[in-house]
């Protein structure tokens, strides 16, 4: 597998290091309400198809980025810094 | 009170040559990690162009040349490998003294890309991996800095803990290109 980050380019996998769905950073308001709150700690979709993960390029740049891939093909899609994503810069 | 010696990390391991490759050790001088503060890198560049004559490098990329070289390391930081910072940097940018935390080593000759090859995850190649172009990655596990100085010459940092891993897995790789090429 071959995620391609935003600054270093096409690397292999196991530069990277894999944290979860990327709805992290979708945090709820701090007086959100308990299924919101649930929702967002503990519910995760488990799609056949499209999914975005957050991932940490640990031996390279050590950015944050958001992979796109399919899980149905293996196929990477798209892969932008979290940052950008969290400033609203990228969808 | 005890007397105490500094030992170089690679002072029993290095120099070594085997075939055509060579890994020797280099001290880059001062090593200044920097960390630009959020929207001062234009200038920071600025700073660093006037205080050392190196501008602030792309991502992969390095600016300057030996004795006073900047690379890029991470996103947001660069080191700069050589000169004393100078305190104006401070102004827009965190500085971290870190010349005691890596070990420098060079590799060179024909081959020099063969045993990277064998090595490292990333493509090195000459038409990839121009002089001057830098690489953040993983050697065998361990953490380090690639960068092409020279047409068949790279410098490698690792951290200095590692020294002797670092050279161990070098020795290893150098001696299967020798063999098998």
């Amino acid at each position: 597998m071959r995620i391609t980050c935003p600054l270093c380019g096409e690397r292999d996998r196991r530069e990277f290091y894999y944290q979860g769905a990327a709805v992290l950073l979708e945090r709820p308001a701090f007086d959100a309400s308990d299924e919101a709150w649930d929702g967002y700690l503990h519910l995760r979709d488990n799609p056949a198809g499209k999914t975005r993960d957050l991932w940490y390029h640990e031996a390279g740049c050590g950015a944050w980025v958001v992979v796109t891939r399919d899980t149905v093909t293996h196929a990477v899609l798209d892969c932008v810094l979290a940052s950008d994503v969290a400033s609203g810069a990228r969808p | 009170m005890a007397e105490l010696f500094a030992s170089a990390p690679f002072a029993a391991l290095l120099p070594l040559s085997v075939g055509s490759v060579e890994l020797a050790a280099v001290d880059l001088g001062r090593l200044t990690l920097i960390t630009p503060y959020k929207d001062r890198e234009a200038a920071l560049s600025k700073a660093l162009q006037s205080a050392h004559d190196v501008a602030l490098p792309a991502p992969n990329r390095t600016t300057g040349q030996a004795g006073c070289r900047v690379l890029w390391f991470a996103l947001g930081q660069v080191m700069l490998a050589g000169p004393e910072p100078d305190p104006g940097l401070a102004e827009h940018a965190a500085l971290v003294d870190q010349s005691d935390g890596w070990v420098t080593a060079t590799l060179q000759g024909e081959g020099a890309e063969d045993v990277l090859a064998r090595l490292v995850p990333v493509d090195v190649r000459a038409a990839i991996f121009k002089r001057g172009y830098t690489v953040r990655t993983q050697l065998q596990h361990m953490s380090v800095s690639i960068t092409r100085t020279g047409a068949e010459r790279f410098q490698i940092m690792v951290f200095r803990s590692m020294a002797k891993s670092f050279v161990h897995d070098l020795e290893t790789a150098m001696e299967g290109v020798a063999a098998r090429g």
